[in-house]
């Protein structure tokens, strides 16, 4: 069983829908309990930082990220989710949670796409990766294969969690972390047959960590 | 850098898939959640669903609809139709879909853009134009007018503006139906695309007239859309979108792989 964390966000109906099209069992919950019984923990994610930050640590679910990380056990964030992560957005200049060190920053609008035109913002539609490092996330998945973004601030991380990135106006961290506390830029629910694989093989991944236990 | 996209377009009347020409004379052509998890399959980078029961009351079956779809594919789609307030957004968006698209009623209301990204978020909210040619007038400088109501109804009031307008109101995106194109399978109004796509800076869909597989070229380089809605192309299964994908991508146009 994995737990999608609801906290008012918005996609965790997406999510759970993706995982089972993955055939994994999932809940929607709020409850720290019934989080910490679960393998692993998505963290989703639509809207901006500081109104999610501030639901968070209204109901206490800051801390409740914050012991899972701790403990090691197995996460994935998704879009704003990746974003909450880290230590500080732009959007809203918001301290966020630190669990990992990096920041979101705003897109210039000064910015142009590969040929010449000048970007759009928020970055929304189908792009590709390139990636930086291995990771189990990427198992079975081509490398040409795109994924779909939709958003405004990008994320910027130390080398060592920069698992791969991607080209919009400048190149940005696209999917970030270490074994077994990761995030995504894009949305894997959205993603077609490439983001539902990222998924699943995350899921393997919760799977063999609790069975090794 | 983003690859361009193709959408189909279904549309639904009381729940089944209907196709018109020139918003005429509807034929009944099957499930559209079949024909969802179909174009899904196939490569589509995203599906725009309109609704056009012509009885509210009938409303319900294509929120059942809407619910099915979004659990037999897993990329973004869009609804239209029939949205006239956050109320009927917020409907469309919990039965599952990622973005709305708003047309007449935006005309006649505004706000309602303006409204639905408040509480959504631009990306959430598409603007649909149905535009017709006609005359350069002081009213239409552009010599491409605003229709409402199916293209029953002319506004006097110039698609360029319109766009530019919606945009300051928070549309995330635009999608241009040209009324004289709409299915002639003739091609996309190309002028018309380009004049949009560059008086904003969001993404615009072409949509509208195509029938070969180099109108969707041409819809994505001279048209400079971002995106090219396609129907009876596909409908009658004349070309997968697999095959559309591989044109496109050997005349070194950037679409999304099929995997």
């Amino acid at each position: 069983m994995l737990a999608i964390l609801d906290y008012g966000a918005g996609n965790q109906t997406s999510v759970r829908r993706a995982l089972d099209f993955v055939g994994v069992p999932s809940v929607v919950t709020a409850d720290p309990e019934e989080i910490f019984r679960s393998q692993g923990l998505i963290f989703p994610g639509v809207g901006a930082a500081g109104q999610a930050m501030r639901h968070l640590r209204a109901t206490g679910l800051d801390r409740t990220l914050a012991d899972w990380v701790a403990q090691g056990r197995p996460l994935l964030g998704l879009c704003l989710g990746c974003q909450i992560l880290l230590e500080h957005s732009e959007e809203n200049d918001t301290p966020t949670l630190g669990l990992i060190p990096g920041r979101s920053r705003r897109f210039d609008p000064a910015l142009r796409e590969e040929d010449g035109a000048p970007i759009a913002i928020p970055h929304m539609g189908w792009n590709a990766l390139r990636r930086r490092r291995p990771s189990p996330l990427f198992a079975g998945i081509a490398p040409e294969a795109e994924f779909y973004f939709v958003h405004g601030y990008y994320v910027e991380v130390a080398p060592e969690y920069e698992l791969a990135v991607t080209y919009y106006g400048r190149e940005f961290c696209s999917v970030l972390g270490r074994d077994g506390l990761w995030a995504t830029q894009f949305h894997v629910e959205k993603s077609g047959p490439a983001g539902l694989r990222l998924l699943a093989n995350f899921c393997r991944y919760c799977g063999e960590r609790a069975d090794a236990e | 850098m983003l690859s361009k996209r193709i959408i189909p377009c279904l549309d639904v009347r009381d729940g089944r898939l209907t196709k018109g020409i020139r918003f005429e004379g509807n034929a009944d052509i099957g499930d559209p959640v079949e024909s969802a998890r179909r174009y899904y399959e196939q490569g589509a980078d995203e599906i725009v669903f309109y609704d056009i029961t012509a009885s509210h009351e009938k409303r319900g079956i294509f929120l059942e609809v809407v619910e099915k779809v979004a659990s037999a594919i897993a990329i973004p789609f869009s609804v239209g139709g029939g949205i006239a307030g956050v109320k009927d957004m917020r409907a469309a968006l919990m039965a599952g879909a990622e973005k709305v698209s708003v047309n007449s009623a935006a005309v006649l209301n505004p706000c309602l853009i303006a409204e639905g990204a408040e509480a959504f978020g631009s990306q959430a909210v598409v603007l649909g134009m149905d535009v017709l040619a006609v005359p350069v007038s002081a009213s239409v400088p552009s010599g491409y007018e605003v229709v409402i109501h199916g293209g029953r109804r002319r506004m006097g009031l110039d698609a360029l503006d319109w766009a530019r307008q919606a945009v300051e109101l928070g549309a995330g995106e635009i999608c241009v139906n040209s009324i004289d194109a709409d299915g002639t399978r003739e091609g996309y109004e190309l002028k018309l695309t380009r004049l949009v796509a560059e008086a904003v800076r969001v993404p615009v869909i072409a949509s509208g007239g195509a029938g070969e597989p180099r109108h969707l070229l041409e819809a994505l380089t001279q048209g400079r859309a971002s995106a090219a809605l396609i129907a009876s192309i596909v409908h009658y299964g004349e070309y997968s979108i697999a095959q559309l994908k591989a044109y496109l991508q050997a005349q070194g146009c950037k679409v999304r792989p099929v995997s």
